[in-house]
């Protein structure tokens, strides 16, 4: 086992402990405010996921959806926090 | 792949995975949403930042060439993170009203006190005019 694939190894395994912690909090709440936090958390989580899997793999295949996963998760948080604030998001 | 750089490449994955966890266990851990907002940030800068830098390390040594996705990845986030944080911070204001997150640790026993300078908190000026938003307390009430 080289130290790379180690090293690898310690990152995804943190990385998924973490998404499952976010699970907790998404499914604990409290208040929407959480959830909201833990969805923005979970979606930054994943992004870090699909960076360390394409190391693991060596391909730059999934980058774009690092990318992608990064700009619709923000949009995503604030319709959400548009939608707790004004009842409304496109007003 | 020279063992230098292998072993940068490992230690930064190491780096970012510690702190995307330390992050996460913040925010499952933390007492109220003002302090769990505190955690996510160590994973949205440190963690996923230490991860691209590892992977931005690892392709050229390898013999990939070059590419700026992930510049582009740290730099969206870098700008994203504190607007979406403030977002959050808001919603749940106007969410809670003047009851947000009475904090005894902190000695804010009855909740959000009032600014030093006299009237009302910024973000509340002009909430009343466009009152459209649910009541305060609705949401804990409903949990």
């Amino acid at each position: 086992m080289t130290i790379l694939s180690a090293g690898l190894g310690f990152a995804l395994a943190c990385i998924s402990l973490a998404i499952l912690l976010n699970l907790f909090r998404l499914v604990r709440g409290p208040t929407s405010g959480d959830r909201i936090l833990a969805v923005d958390t979970l979606t930054i989580n994943a992004i870090a996921l699909i960076v360390v899997f394409g190391v693991a793999h060596a391909t730059e295949t999934y980058f774009e959806a690092a990318l992608l996963l990064a700009m619709v998760a923000f949009v995503g948080t604030v319709a959400y926090c548009k939608f707790l604030l004004r009842g409304d998001i496109v007003e | 792949m020279s063992l230098a750089a292998e072993l940068l490449v490992a230690g930064l994955l190491v780096l970012g995975g510690a702190f995307i966890l330390i992050g996460s266990w913040g925010l499952a851990r933390l007492p109220s949403l003002m302090t769990r907002l505190h955690g996510p940030t160590k994973a949205s800068t440190l963690g996923v930042g230490a991860c691209l830098i590892g992977s931005m390390i690892y392709f050229p040594a390898s013999g990939a060439t070059w590419s700026a996705h992930e510049l582009l990845i740290t730099i969206f986030l870098f700008l994203t993170a504190p607007v979406s944080a403030n977002m959050i911070a808001k919603a749940h204001l106007h969410r809670q009203g003047h009851g947000i997150d009475p904090n005894p640790a902190d000695g804010i026993v009855s909740g959000l006190p009032a600014p030093p300078s006299g009237g009302d908190w910024a973000t509340f000026h002009g909430a009343a005019e466009d009152d459209d938003a649910p009541p305060a307390h609705g949401d804990a009430a409903a949990s």
